[in-house]
């Protein structure tokens, strides 16, 4: 799109311009592209081929992988008969994403909340102490939670020592301990999205509604709720996202019994030595990531449009 | 819709042009939405000169000086300094510096290394860009603070650190945007002296950018004043402020009184002019044929209040006296219907000055003067 | 309380308490316990590994006495220290190739005028945080086992490429950060000065960008030393680092040295977190 009203000059200036902006964007482009995007289309190309007898892939194609999925091929006589657990697992994964999220809501809006309304010097640190668990290792984080959840961790000592119960409450390797692994992941996640929302809120706009007779859940759940909308949304997304995809979550706390997604895929590269069908699975996941993209975007575009 | 006049200054010789501007364009952004900051602006300005650019913010001025400078490249025309093409060259090849608006001083280099950084990037000999850091600190007098960190001087301290990093490289245009803004009053004041000075004393030709007029006056050997990408009038200080050829300089600079008026024809080399309640009086022409509607313009200061039986060239009714000590200003309503703002110096004695009074004025002879 | 203005004829007592419960405007009922809840849920499995890390006998919940036994055997170990030194190993490369692809990239996208493709570079740089890791890793794993085949080549230059790939981001943010609050104006001054464009970079560029710099470098090591999914599946034989050492211990029962390493790789990223963003404080000044 040249325009003629430039001279030659600028022209050659915005030319320069544009090649150095783009050598200094190779690197990390091509990095990234080759790493880890390119791939993606290798993972897509492998899930139409065979497995390989030690793991790996063999060069004929088939749609094996993703029949695999739902159905299940009699040894006998060779007919599909109806598999639901891969389905199950997927199920489960969304649920428990699902509820993670919604947990996670619950718990990090008050605590969203609670940080901005503390003075203004004070945010940095409070921010800073939330933020600082993501900092350190998942692996470990998970393990010292399976280490309070297990029956001789501290929640069951604590609740037997006070009496409430007999016995230690086998809560480990159920799809409770996940569900609360799930949460306490990815809480972070949740609350700074909620806390740049919250911070923006002029609290004038509570003060009028106090002053107009609301009492406090009606002030929540009418002026507040809605300003903090796209952080809610922010944080879900956060959230759902990377929960759908866990792997070391389920893998501790579920115990090789509770699997989500992310177990099942690496089990297909490890021991199952399946590649074509992790990646097929691998491949759904990312459907289901994508429309949950898609649905986020929708609904930001629908709150700006709202807004007008 | 520029002029330059390259007319001998007071001194009577012919200085050479340093920065010469042709047909000078610049517009940012494209199509329906382009701006033009600057219209097919011409401009000469000397060796030696202290030259100012004064206008109101929009009107073009910090764009023509960060075209000179090389932060942006015109959309057309040429630009020629000491006689050498420097259109297209990037800023790190023209020998002009410049005084930012901010001063935008490196934080990270004490004010020493500041000073000298125009040097070192000349790869000059460190023992000699020693000396004239040196030289420059105590030009503007900051010895003392040659190994404080930037952010330890005050607005004014910064300020001169800006002028002699600039001034360091001795540069053969030296540019400055608004440099005085920040600064209070008083501090102003001394600063456009010292910059003055200074100019006189480097000999390094001085652009300097400001939309303060009294500033422009005080200071300035030239002065260009722009509107709208364009310059409307270039000449020195008293040019402008006498023989303002366009209702907008007029207006601008100093205060001015402006009235509608016809032109009824030329006697001599004056016009005669006809204001909207009748009245005829000779007007000082711009040298443009004017014909039909025109303004004309009277500067308070050459209007006084009429005394021992003076025949008023025009009456009004006394809206509003203020007594500023030097002088009375007294605000007139004349019978059209137009405010005529007159400063009398003298004494007010026997001259009746209550609310709503009819007060007659006299002018002095060329205080009137017809406008485009 | 202080005064009350006297009430209107017909104000019952109850509106009136409400609104002057409705002084302390900010506080929403709860809402204060389950901040404190969450600050002492997010940091007590934590402080519980790391304070039985001290524990003196094996059991993870008895508390005997302070001792730095398994701290002891956690150094002697073969096993720890060899991953350990794989983990500081990948890192360090991984860090300084992202860094500086992401330094290049932070300029180029930061403080320029809109350009053609900026969003989707922008995507591609921060991809990394999009798609979930477990799906990064298979690929990654799809797309090296390929390589190996054809070339034959080995190595742990996969694993450190790998890293170099997901540390981008995380480097990258900082120093865009820092970036964006540098106007263009001193590199303006430089120019003004005679600086060509590298010696601008040289001189003031860089040095004011140094702090984002560092922050970013910190950010890609931590993240890195911390990596588990993408090193599960990338990583050959001999190339364990102490994050697939700790699963492979968890595997196979829990030890109290695995509660010492913990201990210490927490304590490492939370010292860099710290150093991080007290730098990145004095950078706001």
């Amino acid at each position: 799109m040249t325009d003629t009203s430039l001279t030659l000059a600028e022209q050659e200036s915005r030319r320069r311009r544009r090649q150095t902006r783009r050598a200094l964007l190779a690197p990390a482009l091509i990095i990234i592209l080759t790493i880890s995007i390119m791939p993606l289309g290798i993972t897509a190309l492998y899930s139409f081929l065979t497995p390989g007898t030690y793991g790996g892939v063999l060069w004929e194609f088939t749609p094996n992988a993703y029949v695999q999925f739902l159905f299940e091929r009699d040894i006998f006589d060779g007919t599909l008969q109806f598999n639901d657990s891969y389905l199950t697992i997927y199920m489960r994964s969304i649920g428990l994403a699902f509820g993670a999220t919604i947990g996670a809501l619950l718990i990090g809006f008050p605590t969203a909340y609670f940080i901005a309304t503390k003075p203004r010097e004070q945010r940095n640190f409070w921010l800073f102490l939330i933020t600082l668990p993501f900092w350190t290792n998942l692996l470990i984080r998970t393990y010292a939670m399976l280490l309070i959840l297990r029956d001789e961790g501290l929640i069951n000592l604590s609740l037997m020592g006070v009496g409430v119960i007999e016995r230690p409450l086998s809560i480990l390797y159920t799809d409770t301990a996940v569900f609360i692994g799930l949460i306490y992941t990815y809480l972070p996640f949740m609350v700074l999205p909620l806390y740049a929302s919250l911070e923006k809120l002029d609290f004038r706009l509570v003060e009028a509604g106090y002053d107009l007779y609301a009492n406090r859940f009606q002030v929540l759940r009418h002026i507040i709720a809605p300003i903090a909308k796209p952080g809610i949304i922010a944080g879900c997304i956060l959230v759902f996202i990377p929960g759908l995809g866990a792997y070391i979550t389920p893998a501790l706390l579920g115990g090789g019994k509770k699997l989500m997604i992310g177990n099942m895929i690496a089990i297909q590269f490890g021991s199952s030595r399946n590649w074509p069908f992790g990646s097929a699975a691998a491949l759904i996941l990312m459907a289901l990531v994508v429309i949950a993209l898609l649905i986020y975007a929708r609904s930001v575009s629908k709150g700006a449009r709202a807004r007008g | 819709m520029t002029s330059d006049t390259a007319k001998a200054p007071e001194d009577g010789t012919t200085r050479r042009s340093m920065i010469s501007a042709r047909e000078l364009t610049k517009m940012f952004g494209q199509g329906e939405s382009a701006v033009t900051a600057l219209d097919n602006v011409d401009i000469k300005i000397r060796e030696n000169e202290f030259f100012t650019l004064l206008g109101p913010s929009g009107c073009g001025k910090t764009t023509l000086l960060r075209l000179i400078a090389g932060f942006e490249l015109p959309t057309s025309g040429t630009i020629e300094l000491d006689g050498q093409d420097i259109t297209a060259l990037p800023p790190h090849v023209r020998p002009v510096n410049t005084v930012f608006q901010n001063y935008a001083l490196f934080p990270h280099m004490t004010v020493s290394e500041n000073i000298g950084f125009g040097l070192k990037m000349l790869g000059k000999p460190s023992g000699e860009a020693d000396n004239r850091v040196k030289q420059m600190l105590s030009l503007v007098q900051l010895e003392a603070m040659a190994n404080r960190r930037t952010d330890q001087l005050s607005g004014g301290q910064q300020q001169r650190v800006a002028l002699a990093r600039a001034l360091a490289p001795a540069p053969k245009v030296l540019l400055l945007d608004e440099p005085l803004a920040a600064l209070d009053l008083k501090l102003r004041k001394n600063m456009q002296i010292e910059l003055k000075s200074l100019q006189a004393e480097t000999g390094i030709t001085f652009i300097f950018v400001t939309h303060d007029q009294e500033e422009a006056l005080t200071m300035s050997d030239r002065i260009a004043v722009m509107r709208d990408g364009q310059i409307l009038q270039i000449g020195t200080p008293k040019e402008i402020y006498d023989k303002p050829t366009h209702r907008f300089v007029a207006d601008f600079i100093g205060d001015i009184n402006i009235l509608e008026a016809e032109v009824e024809g030329a006697e001599g080399d004056q016009t005669r002019v006809r204001l909207k309640d009748g009245t005829t009086m000779l007007a000082r022409s711009t040298g443009a044929d004017t014909q039909g509607h025109c303004a004309v313009a009277l500067r308070p200061e050459s209007i006084r209040v009429a005394q021992g039986g003076e025949a008023p060239a025009l009456t009004g009714q006394l809206e509003n006296l203020v007594y500023m000590g030097s002088a009375h200003n007294l605000h007139l309503r004349l019978g059209s219907g137009e405010e005529l703002v007159v400063r009398h110096g003298g004494s007010t004695d026997g001259i009746d000055l209550s609310p709503g009074a009819q007060v007659g004025v006299v002018i002095a002879p060329g205080g009137v003067r017809v406008l485009a | 309380m202080a005064d009350t203005p006297p009430l209107a004829a017909g104000a019952t007592a109850r509106s009136t308490r409400r609104r002057m419960r409705a002084r302390d405007l900010k506080a929403m009922p709860g809402f204060k316990v389950a901040g404190w809840a969450c600050i002492f849920a997010l940091y007590l499995p934590l402080v519980v590994l790391v304070v039985f890390s001290f524990n003196d006998n094996r059991s993870v919940v008895k508390w005997t006495e302070f001792s730095l036994r398994w701290y002891e055997a956690a150094i002697e170990n073969d096993g720890i220290r060899n991953a350990a030194w794989m983990s500081v190993k990948v890192a360090l490369v991984a860090t300084v190739f992202s860094t500086i692809a992401a330094t290049m990239a932070a300029l180029a996208t930061t403080r320029t005028a809109a350009f053609r493709g900026q969003g989707l570079a922008y995507g591609i740089i921060n991809q990394p945080l999009m798609i979930p890791e477990i799906v990064t890793a298979i690929s990654t794993l799809s797309l090296f086992s390929l390589v190996k085949q054809i070339t034959g080549v080995t190595g742990v230059g996969y694993l450190m490429a790998a890293h170099t790939a997901f540390c981008i981001p995380f480097a990258y943010m900082p120093i865009r950060a820092r970036l964006e609050d540098m106007t263009l104006t001193l590199e303006q001054a430089g120019a003004d000065l005679y600086a060509t464009p590298w010696q601008t970079f040289r001189y003031i560029t860089l040095p004011l960008l140094m702090p984002g710099i560092l922050a970013g470098a910190m950010l890609a090591f931590v993240v890195s030393l911390d990596d588990v999914i993408i090193t599960l599946m990338v990583a050959g034989p001999g190339e364990t680092t102490l994050p697939i050492y700790i699963l492979g211990a968890l595997r196979r029962g829990i030890t109290p040295e695995i509660n010492a390493v913990s201990t210490i790789l927490v304590g490492v990223s939370v010292l860099l977190v710290l150093v991080l963003f007290l730098v990145q404080g004095k950078m706001k000044k």
